[in-house]
């Protein structure tokens, strides 16, 4: 059959234009609008005493500066807090411009619009802002200390406190099950910052004609940002258009909206009559758009002989940066997803989201979930090693059952729902990672190290997504969703399944996603959810479409419904080629028409239909047109799985580590496309050995980031990146129809505990803190000979 | 002060008046219309903006418009015609062809993807990188294509090792590499193919 594409590599149907130059990326649109630029923030704490602008007024080509005082009442309000939590008890977010205080190096203070970037900079350069310097706070350690405050109106520098606690089976808490262990281990672990980092940075386009809006933005979600501006500028809902086109890389940081850019292009294009185009350069990416990971976690474990965990603590300080516009999503995350494919005892988690005068902290790829797995794997790597056992025993002891799913783990995720496995088969996987990786079989010798790492990850959260899908009467599938792409094939991976599930060839599908004017109803792309849910909406909306087919194709061939099969776009009776009518036609006579525009459209005309005249031609419940929309909204979230494994060599002279091997057996459900979800993994591992091995945010006590380029902060080249391997084990999602799970970041989460887990191997040295340089490893070696020397 | 410069790009003459400081990416992009070369950091690191000057690959925003005048430019969009036909280009309505005078190029409408798609003609390494899922999100490809289709000029045949020194100096977000590296070797197989 044709058009059975479910499941297979079909190449992907975004690359000629990508290929040839004629993606249309955020900054290859309007050419003529004029251009924004901003003058932010040199200090990361500081009160603003005086703007003076008068020495930019004669840069030729200016048309307007702005500062926060020039902004109407309703545009200049604090940005709204995304997701409100009851423990965030200190939430705060920034004004679009900045208002009296600037809390980070970056904080926008300026908006000038000039006739071209280059003139708009100019101008910049001119302005004169007078601050008075407050103290910085930079750094966990400095930020709990609360000697200096971020915000003067939140005490101690902490937005947000949440313990969450679920007790052993005979009602005892975490403490004192782990007081009562037969072994227990303490200890301390560190991750540092890093950041999605696209190639494309975030820009936003606006057309005003007088009555309607028109916003392109480089975003993860163009309905959210759409409902946002049109609240904040006061216009009603269908005058407001938002548009995603082609994104250069997401990776997290554009699923946070409404940038203050966002705000304000829109606005100043309302404001002149002109339109208005910003496109974020590389620095100020660095400095003012989000980080994410730093944590220290403080962990305390119980344990028995066979190293199975009877109780864990978890105590989580969390670095938030200057405002929390997306609330303490990575926390509750890292805090819930923590606990990877174990059973464990006893569990308490608390965590602690401090304010510091650096630049905001958002999901990136993982979300929290590197630093929970992270936690989990040092912590099964401490027991193997106290213990003395292999460490994927310890591992396969604490392993839930393939038999115990669904498996509720007690806690809420972060969907607000609980958090309960869907599916997944842990101990088959460890075998197959085991054979891939050649575990059993590595030849121990010191500077070559193994190492492993397993986690879950909660993908495809809800609330919901949808689809619409309509044949025209050429007999081309049109499909549209609200959410939007960065790069993950979802031109082609929709395009499959309508293919697979209308019978028609994929050729005469084509998929527009991120578009409100084709599709309003959406949340976004984040959370590996969109194949979940947009693909499960598609398909539900292509049944509709299909049974609608079926029925038309039934009055016409005078045949029963349930007797008819589309293959390669015919409606046809299932073992009657002959007895067949195109698709397209089938489109034709779903609309009935007055006016014939061509041979086509003439079969549907009033002389011509072959309708009974005593019927009204729509019939009662029926709609013109043969097309359909629905909505895939699922009470829980899927959980994907994985298991990562690497072999690593250090020098040791130089104390560089190279990956010379890199394993994956990967558990998303039911594949869509093969080759699509490797191109996903392979990115991912990608991202985790960069935040591994080089990436990280290097802030000055002074709050000034001192690698706030690509000169210095070091993301990976191909001359770093380990070939990858990999396997798929199949566990379809029980939760949906078509059985899939996500697999946009399963790559990146279990990379750093993978590393740190073969580095130790190799070294023979507790490695508790990402990333590991070189010269932090040969620092860790020569405290081992210092204390091999006191001993 | 504004410099009356002349710049062959993908075979066709065309003529600019830019201000010294223009970069060469910004004077493609902005004043030629040629938006398919990309820029990723502005300060020479990350290879999206590689074009090809005189045959070797470089950085265009590193690059001043007006230091290059005379010379010829190959851009992505001018890659399927580099020792091909031109046949594809030319029927895709590409902004590269046949227009010139100052700030010429075809203006493009602004509707991402909702008309079918115009399947251009690609060249071989474009063709590879497609075959090999050598590309994500897209930003960094026209960069990548640039700077494979000159390393494979002088080194047809490349080992693994050659192959990831010669695209050392692009970086990728999205792929992890190794789908380019297999691009690069599935490019050669078909420009062998096809000499």
């Amino acid at each position: 059959m044709t058009t059975r594409l479910f499941g297979e590599p079909v190449q992907r149907r975004e690359d000629p234009r990508l290929l040839t130059g004629q993606g249309r990326y955020l900054d290859d649109l309007g050419r003529d609008a004029l251009a924004a630029a901003f003058v932010r923030s040199p200090h990361a704490h500081a009160r603003i005493r005086d703007i003076d602008v008068a020495p930019a007024l004669d840069v030729p080509g200016l048309v307007a500066i702005y500062t926060w005082e020039d902004l109407p009442e309703r545009v200049g309000r604090a940005l709204p807090l995304l997701i409100p939590h009851p423990a965030l008890t200190h939430g705060r977010t920034a004004y679009p411009l900045a208002r009296d205080v600037v809390r980070h190096v970056g904080e926008p203070v300026v908006m000038v619009v000039a006739s071209d970037r280059y003139a708009a900079e100019d101008a910049c350069a001119l302005i004169e802002v007078d601050y008075e310097p407050l103290k910085p706070v930079v750094g966990l350690e400095e930020a709990v200390q609360g000697a200096a405050l971020v915000h003067e109106d939140v005490p101690g520098n902490v937005g947000a406190h949440l313990v969450q606690e679920v007790a052993a089976a005979d009602g005892r808490g975490a403490g004192e099950v782990i007081e009562a262990a037969p072994h227990t281990l303490s200890f301390r672990l560190d991750i540092e910052r890093s950041a999605s980092m696209p190639l494309e940075g975030r820009g936003v386009y606006a057309r005003w004609d007088g009555r309607d809006l028109r916003v392109y933005s480089s975003t993860q979600t163009s309905t959210s940002v759409r409902m946002a501006v049109a609240a904040t500028l006061g216009l009603p809902l269908p005058h407001v258009e938002v548009i995603a086109p082609d994104v250069g890389g997401g990776f997290g940081v554009k699923i946070v909206h409404p940038w203050p850019e966002e705000i304000l292009v829109p606005w100043a294009a309302m404001t002149l009559g002109r339109e208005v185009k910003w496109a974020e350069d590389r620095r100020e990416h660095f400095i003012s758009s989000a980080h994410e990971r730093a944590q220290i976690q403080h962990v305390r474990v119980g344990f028995d002989d066979d190293g199975r965990v009877l109780g864990l603590d978890v105590t989580i300080r969390h670095d938030h940066g200057a405002y929390t516009p997306y609330g303490i999503i990575v926390p509750i995350v890292t805090s819930t997803q923590l606990l990877g494919p174990y059973k464990i005892g006893a569990y308490r988690v608390a965590f602690t989201s401090v304010y510091t005068n650096t630049v905001q902290v958002t999901p990136y790829r993982g979300a929290g979930r590197p630093q929970a797995v992270f936690c989990m794997e040092r912590t099964m790597d401490k027991i193997a090693r106290h213990l003395g056992k292999d460490r994927t025993e310890v591992r396969a002891v604490n392993f839930i059952g393939p038999e115990e799913f669904p498996y509720d783990q007690h806690m809420t995720f972060q969907d607000g729902r609980p958090l309960i496995y869907d599916s997944g088969n842990y101990p088959e996987m460890l075998r197959m990672i085991k054979e891939l990786i050649g575990w059993d079989e590595h030849e121990r010798r010191p500077g070559r190290g193994i190492g492993i790492g397993c986690y879950v990850e909660g993908t495809g959260v809800g609330p919901y997504e949808g689809g619409h899908v309509q044949v025209t009467s050429d007999g081309r599938v049109h499909v549209s969703t609200g959410l939007t792409s960065q790069g993950q094939g979802h031109e082609t991976v929709f395009a499959q399944i309508a293919a697979t599930e209308l019978g028609v060839p994929i050729e005469r599908v084509s998929v527009v996603t991120g578009d409100t004017r084709r599709f309003g109803y959406a949340v976004g792309t984040f959370a590996s959810r969109a194949a979940v849910m947009s693909g499960n909406a598609i398909a539900l909306a292509c049944r509709k479409v299909r049974e609608k087919a079926l029925r038309i194709a039934a009055d016409a061939l005078e045949a029963d419904p349930a007797d008819l099969a589309i293959d390669d776009g015919m409606v046809h009776v299932a073992g009657a080629p002959s007895a067949s009518i195109p698709l397209s036609t089938v489109a034709v006579l779903a609309n009935p028409l007055r006016y014939a525009f061509d041979d086509e459209a003439a079969k549907a005309t009033q002389f011509s239909a072959t309708a009974s005249p005593d019927r009204p031609p729509v019939a009662e419940g029926e709609e013109p047109g043969l097309e359909g929309r629905d909505y895939y909204s699922p009470v829980r979230s899927t959980f994907a799985s994985g298991m990562h494994a690497a072999i690593v060599e250090t020098d040791p002279d130089t104390a560089e580590i190279k990956v010379v091997r890199y394993a994956v057996v990967h558990d998303c459900g039911r594949l869509i496309n093969p080759m699509i979800v490797e191109g996903q993994i392979h990115g991912g591992v990608a991202q985790g050995i960069g935040g591994a091995l080089y990436e990280r945010m290097v802030y000055d006590s002074h709050g000034q980031l001192v690698n706030a380029s690509f000169m210095d902060f070091l993301m990976p080249y191909a001359t770093e990146i380990p070939h990858v391997e990999t396997a798929h084990l199949e566990t379809p999602s029980p939760l949906n129809p078509l059985g899939i799970k996500g697999a946009g970041e399963a790559g990146v989460i279990p990379v750093s505990a993978v590393i740190a887990s073969a580095v130790e191997d190799a070294e023979g040295i507790d490695v508790d803190r990402m990333p590991i340089s070189p010269s932090e490893l040969f620092e860790l070696r020569e405290l081992r000979e210092l204390r091999a020397a006191m001993e | 002060m504004e410099h009356e410069i002349t710049l062959v790009v993908n075979g066709a003459t065309r003529r600019v008046n830019v201000p010294a400081r223009r970069l060469l990416s910004d004077c493609l992009r902005h004043d030629l219309g040629l938006t398919g070369t990309h820029v990723g950091c502005e300060h020479g690191v990350c290879g999206c903006c590689t074009v090809l000057l005189d045959g070797r690959p470089v950085r265009s925003c590193l690059t001043f418009a007006v230091t290059v005048d005379g010379q010829e430019i190959t851009t992505v969009e001018g890659l399927a015609r580099e020792g091909a036909p031109p046949r594809g280009l030319r029927s895709a309505g590409s902004a590269a062809t046949g227009a010139t005078g100052e700030g010429g190029g075809t203006e493009r409408p602004s509707r991402p993807h909702d008309v079918e798609e115009v399947k251009p003609a690609l060249s071989p390494v474009q063709r590879a990188f497609a075959e090999c899922h050598g590309l994500q999100c897209g930003f960094c490809t026209p960069g990548f294509l640039c700077t494979v289709t000159a390393f494979l000029r002088d080194n047809p045949a490349p080992s693994d090792d050659e192959i990831v020194e010669g695209i050392s100096g692009n970086l990728c977000r999205c792929t992890g590499y190794q789908n380019i590296v297999k691009a690069v070797h599935r490019a050669a197989e078909l420009l062998a193919e096809e000499t």
